[in-house]
């Protein structure tokens, strides 16, 4: 048999099979040196056997954590947790993991970094109408002041509902 | 009685408390999957921080692998380094302040464990300085912060709030009563850890135990310690009170017999062992603590302390053997309860 690349006799033949599909490859001394593939006769028999039918099975690929390439298989065995990306990484199979150590607890409510303490849509709007009163005030234009402190004592039976805006985002009216 | 004239009325059964934070970088992996030099940048980061901002009056950074074996020794002793922080291998240090109440481990378990111990059950105090120091690192440190989990950890059973308090109790009358097995179990269906005396992985010592929280997540800090500071700790105390006023009623002769031996032993031995010495300093201290002996508690929690080897190691020679700690021990005891 040739060299699938040229004419001299083969000698490392590779047959991988992806999927089903038999891919076989032949090749001469100097091409498969070239294409890193070991030298028949250069490495142990089972190596060998290993390396010349190498069977692709369709295996589920398993999830690493993209930064530090921690499996969650591996932060069960050891109950460590690789780096902080791991907790979006494996966000459910942890959540599981994490209620089972904090005894059924499953969201924190305690303090906030306040590097993330962000303004919620009543803060926001408790801001911008305060804007409005002190300009309205000013120009004495007391029924509109009166309209917006009903706004405002309105807002602040609002709070309950009220959401943190992660983008800083524009509030609706 | 003496015992009580700290003002600290829980003195009895109360050594210390403790507060503490276990706090991640969020641009670092965690200490398990991290490179040397990933260690040493996180050593680097939190020690300028530590050093340059002023956190108290005066702080002292210590490299442990720059420290003898004795000197972490000594530290692991006085409850300001973990003896996982000192048997690790990784870049590692320690920031504690003058007083010695305050102490943040760089890179044990977690790339930040911030500690305040504090004597006596006074919790509270503890945990506003543990919430002071936190939020002036916060203004320098970018901490690791997940929506739903709160402040990152290494292990899932640190993280949320991070916080967990702990109080070393003295319980020697619930050992003698073998009602022991029963505040264990008390404390699991509580949700709470009970080890020895230097923590996690330790044995119980002298009859001293650390019991601390489990939960840190779904609870506010404030939360937590109301809980730990009005249930938990009080009922340790009463607990142990309890068992102590049975052993006064069963049996006060040969309650008495057993501290005041333990009292003359301790007065003239000449060679003391490590346990001898706590064992006999717990009962010493059970007799203080119930009025039969003049002896000011803070004196025995004093040497339980500088009775351990790193301690004693101090007054010795490197290459002194056995009986030579033995012999330091005894004297040492000896002349702190006769001065």
């Amino acid at each position: 048999m040739k060299c699938d690349l040229c004419n001299k006799p083969a000698v490392v033949h590779e047959v991988t099979i992806v999927n089903g599909a038999k891919k076989e490859l032949h090749l001469c001394l100097e091409h498969a040196q070239a294409a890193g593939l070991a030298i028949p006769g250069q490495q142990p028999i089972n190596q060998l056997l290993k390396k010349f039918v190498v069977g692709q099975n369709p295996q589920e690929e398993v999830h690493r954590c993209p930064t530090c390439g921690c499996t969650f298989a591996q932060i069960k065995q050891t109950n460590l947790i690789g780096c902080p990306d791991c907790f979006r990484a494996f966000q459910e199979p942890l959540a599981v993991l994490i209620e089972q150590a904090q005894f059924g607890a499953t969201e924190h409510v305690g303090r906030v970094p306040n590097r993330l303490h962000t303004p919620t849509q009543v803060e926001l709007r408790t801001r911008k109408l305060l804007k409005e009163l002190d300009a309205a005030v000013t120009a004495e234009q007391y029924e509109r002041a009166a309209d917006l402190r009903d706004r405002l004592d309105k807002l602040s039976t609002d709070i309950p509902g009220d959401k943190p805006l992660k983008d800083g985002g524009e509030t609706s009216p | 009685m003496t015992s009580q004239s700290t003002n600290h009325d829980d003195r009895d059964v109360v050594i210390t408390t403790r507060a503490r934070l276990a706090r991640n970088l969020a641009d670092q992996p965690f200490l398990n999957r991290a490179t040397d030099l990933q260690c040493s940048h996180v050593v680097r980061t939190t020690q300028r921080v530590l050093l340059d901002v002023p956190i108290v009056d005066k702080i002292s950074w210590m490299d442990l692998d720059e420290l003898t074996p004795r000197d972490r020794l000594l530290l692991i002793e006085r409850h300001l380094i973990s003896q996982h922080h000192a048997e690790s291998t990784l870049h590692r240090g320690v920031a504690i302040s003058d007083n010695e109440q305050l102490s943040i481990m760089v890179n044990e378990e977690d790339h930040l464990r911030i500690q305040v111990l504090d004597t006596g059950s006074r919790l509270e105090n503890a945990f506003h300085e543990l919430m002071r120091v936190d939020a002036i690192l916060e203004q320098h440190l970018d901490y690791a912060f997940h929506d739903q989990w709160g402040y990152l950890a290494v292990c899932p059973t640190n993280v949320g709030t991070g916080i967990r308090f702990s109080v070393m109790v003295h319980l020697p009358a619930l050992r003698i009563t073998n009602e022991l097995g029963k505040v264990r179990r008390s404390a699991k269906e509580l949700h709470l850890a009970v080890r020895g005396y230097y923590g996690e992985g330790s044995e119980s010592t002298g009859n001293l135990y650390q019991v601390s929280n489990q939960v840190t997540l779904g609870r506010t800090e404030e939360e937590l310690l109301e809980e730990f500071s009005e249930q938990v700790i009080p009922g340790l105390i009463d607990y142990e009170r309890s068992a102590r006023d049975v052993l006064m009623r069963r049996n006060p002769l040969l309650l008495e017999d057993r501290i005041h031996r333990a009292e003359s032993v301790l007065r003239s031995a000449r060679l003391l062992k490590q346990d001898e010495a706590m064992k006999l300093l717990s009962r010493v201290r059970l007799g203080a603590a119930l009025g039969r002996i003049e002896i000011p508690l803070s004196t025995i929690d004093d040497l339980f302390v500088q009775v351990q080897p790193g301690h004693l190691g101090q007054h010795l020679n490197e290459d002194c053997d056995e009986n030579d700690v033995m012999e330091m021990r005894a004297s040492l005891v000896r002349q702190t309860l006769n001065s």
